[in-house]
């Protein structure tokens, strides 16, 4: 592959980039030995809070640490004010469709996407046809992946609509540095981040049920201990100070929810799930499941209880939906999309097919319903009998794929087992709706460590940086 | 609170007690039999440790004899046997990471660091490098984790609950240790040098060496002992200590269902309260003390019951 790709710190002349500048001096001013020193010291550190994951298909129970690089991942001021701005419209955008499409279907009827594509796709939950819920929201948090190209530009690689996960290695990450290197804060101007949870918490009461919006109880839904994403639930749950709940915590009584407690039951308003939705209750969705609360759906639909995110959020970001967003942001706010999309070839199209079959070492293949990096083809990065085999699976069920040019995705210079070299990565902010849209400047930055790897997933050998967005 | 946190906060606690004590008991079993003996005689004092947990069976189906190196290996490191020590820290552990957001991170941090800590120790190596140097570093841990605990932990139901589950662990262990080795000592009572030492370890393996020395300045008496692990309420492992602190906790998580849990502390507290040690001995320790371990199990039940798994949606 001989794609020119943006490096986050140097121009293509080289030279160290502005905003980077003050890093790269005092990076070249610090001793390899005081480096090594502290990248060891937050090794240890990681492991001894116990901010690991556990990862599927390994030995049950394992956990592992999410790679931290000492590198930030810089972002200049003026260039986050433009990124914030496209964030804001694009998910205001999603927040309007999943709106429309459980009420009125006036993007369908106007004729903007084929109404087949979001009635029978699997992620759209008829049961909330019609249902109201609290100031309009669904996608009370987002984390909208973004990935930068060659020229430098920003494309929306997806938008993560239903439980979206990772803010808290955000969080540690800079905990971490300010650790590591408090001589760093007094040389640049960084946006803090820490205080995302109470802007999360304030984001969750705005949007409580009638007649407890005084003070509403909050709580945080966890799937259990041995979920991937354990720590960022009792991490932020602790931060919010709500009770972290699993389903049998939970029960319902007269379409009102409930907390099991040592003083007795106990009313809740506002329920943040990280569970998705064929769990959350065994009497409407997923029979077998022991992880939701019986009779949850029907307390929603009465307008008894808010769930964050929204049951049925899932259609809007679909991969197969995902190509509708720019017509999204011109339907429902009448503006150009300031935010690019990859260009996505939808294989149930013929057209689309043949060219994605004729094309698959240039493309990447994407499962339309794959999350966590799984279920994937890079066609530069894979073998030809991989590519073959891939074909097969395509060729099987062609409706399953979307496949997208190869994103020549920007890196930045990490520290490796040889030394500091450029590894490829991207971007996830995460946005807040509820009476107003808000986000912490920046967001998680996951990077691919293993040698030309586009893939950042932290279950596919991803690591993470601490993202700074520096103010004026 | 959350029943559930109330419950993991509980056990969390009850299984660091319990890898405590045990540990405790190991070693001094451990450095008696140090003390020359008949081979049978000392086998019997790990057969004794086998009893205390009614584990016989359980070992049987995994080691051919009972020796020093069998119960060892079969009480320290064993992931099999539920109530060795590398499976309390891990109960331990397991229970805060359910609920470490409602400890502090020093209190989690210090229940992760035991257990990272522990699996990293092959039994062998404890072996060579010597077992009682193991049951130091358990009991170290224990301290320190208590430490931090009482030490960073506010002062709210969720520190109820994790004294609670330490106190009813630690009078339990305190009636079983006593249970055996009371018995164990009386049946076998050579009246020979050795006694002093056994009597001492019997008091070592409960913290009481010392504190006997400065209650009593006198020779070691199986009565005094009784006494001293039964009735005193300053001696923080003694059954009174226990049982009073149990009240006094349950007095301040209680709720609209637990009076019957709370009244049957309190009777079980006075018994011990106004009990005298002629009469527990006339009636027999062993008496005294099985009764005394299932009205603590009864209490354990109704404690979970009340607080900790509700079944009632009412």
């Amino acid at each position: 592959m001989s794609i020119n790709f943006y490096n986050e710190m140097y121009d293509a002349s080289g030279a160290v980039r502005p905003h980077y500048r003050a890093y790269a001096d005092w990076l070249a001013a610090t001793p390899a030995e005081k480096i090594a020193r502290k990248r060891a010291e937050a090794d240890i550190a990681f492991h001894r809070v116990g901010i690991t994951f556990a990862v599927y298909g390994e030995e049950a129970g394992k956990e592992r640490l999410i790679p931290f690089d000492i590198i930030p991942r810089i972002i200049p001021a003026d260039e986050w004010t433009q990124l914030q701005k496209g964030l804001r419209q694009r998910v205001k955008a999603l927040n309007a469709f999943l709106h429309d499409i459980y009420h009125e279907q006036a993007i369908l009827k106007a004729g903007h996407i084929p109404r087949e594509q979001v009635l029978n796709n699997a992620q759209f939950r008829p049961e909330m046809m019609g249902v109201d819920v609290a100031a309009g929201i669904y996608a009370h948090i987002a984390g909208v992946d973004l990935v930068r190209a060659g020229g430098g530009e920003f494309y929306v690689l997806e938008d993560n609509l239903r439980v979206p996960s990772g803010v808290s290695y955000m969080i540690e990450d800079r905990k971490m540095t300010m650790r590591l290197f408090p001589e760093l804060f007094s040389r640049h101007k960084i946006a803090p981040v820490a205080h995302y949870p109470d802007m999360l918490l304030e984001n969750l009461r705005t949007v409580a049920p009638h007649g407890v919006e005084k003070d509403p109880t909050v709580v945080l839904l966890t799937p259990g201990a041995y979920n991937s994403a354990y720590f960022e639930h009792t991490f932020l749950a602790q931060q919010m100070g709500v009770e972290l709940v699993e389903g049998r915590d939970l029960f319902v009584k007269d379409d009102t929810v409930f907390m099991r407690t040592t003083q007795g039951p106990q009313r809740v308003d506002v329920i943040y799930r990280r569970l998705d939705d064929d769990f959350l209750d065994p009497l409407a969705f997923r029979k077998d499941s022991m992880l939701g609360v019986p009779g949850l759906l029907s307390a929603y639909r009465a307008g008894r209880v808010t769930l964050a995110n929204a049951i049925g959020t899932g259609v809007a970001d679909d991969k197969s939906i995902y190509p509708y967003v720019p017509d999204m942001v011109r339907f429902y706010l009448g503006e150009e999309p300031l935010l690019n999309n990859v260009p996505t070839y939808m294989l149930r199209k013929p057209d689309d097919l043949q060219y994605a079959l004729d094309h698959l070492p240039e493309l990447v293949v994407k499962e339309v319903h794959g999350a966590g990096g799984y279920g994937m083809l890079v066609g530069p990065a894979s073998t030809k009998t991989q590519i073959e085999d891939f074909r097969q699976r395509i060729l099987a069920a062609p409706e399953k794929y979307i496949a997208q040019p190869t994103l020549a995705l920007s890196n930045c210079p990490t520290f490796v087992e040889s030394g500091i070299a450029p590894r490829h990565l991207d971007l996830r902010p995460f946005v807040l709706s509820g009476k107003e849209i808000q986000m912490v400047p920046g967001g998680l930055t996951r990077v691919a460590l293993r040698e030309g790897s586009l893939v950042v997933n932290s279950s596919q050998g991803g690591g993470t940086k601490d993202t700074w967005v520096l103010e004026d | 609170m959350l029943s559930r946190t109330a419950d993991h906060l509980y056990w969390m606690s009850r299984y660091t007690e319990r890898a405590e004590n045990l540990a405790r008991l190991l070693d001094v079993t451990y450095q008696m039999s140090l003390v020359p003996k008949p081979v049978a005689a000392e086998n019997q004092n790990w057969r004794a440790i086998l009893a205390l947990n009614s584990l016989e069976t359980a070992f049987a189906e995994s080691y051919d004899k009972v020796n020093a190196e069998n119960v060892l290996r079969f009480m320290v490191s064993d992931p099999n046997n539920l109530s060795s020590i590398h499976s309390c820290l891990r109960a331990a552990r397991e229970n805060a990471h359910a609920v470490r957001g409602t400890l502090t991170s020093e209190t989690w941090e210090s229940a992760n660091a035991t257990w990272i800590e522990l699996r990293e120790q092959k039994f062998e190596q404890l072996m060579t490098t010597g077992i009682g140097q193991f049951f130091e570093w358990v009991k170290l841990r224990a301290a320190v984790t208590r430490g931090v605990t009482f030490g960073t932990m506010l002062q709210d139901e969720a520190l109820h609950f994790i004294r609670l589950g330490g106190q009813i662990e630690r009078a339990d262990n305190t009636a079983r240790i006593l249970d055996v080795k009371y018995h164990v000592l009386r049946t076998n009572g050579d009246e020979g040098t050795s006694d002093f030492y056994r009597w001492g370890a019997l008091l070592r393996s409960l913290s009481a060496f010392e504190v006997y020395r400065k209650v009593y300045r006198d020779v070691i008496t199986p009565a005094r002992v009784a006494e001293l692990l039964i009735l005193r309420l300053d001696m923080p492992r003694s059954l009174h200590a226990c049982t009073k602190g149990i009240v006094r906790i349950l007095d301040s998580v209680k709720n609209d269902h637990s009076a019957e849990t709370e009244r049957r502390a309190g009777m079980l507290h006075a018994r011990i309260h106004y009990a005298r040690i002629d009469d527990i001995l006339k009636t027999g320790t062993h008496e005294f003390l099985t009764g005394f371990m299932d009205d603590i199990f009864e209490l354990g039940e109704g404690i979970s019951q009340d607080f900790l798994m509700p079944v009632s949606e009412g």
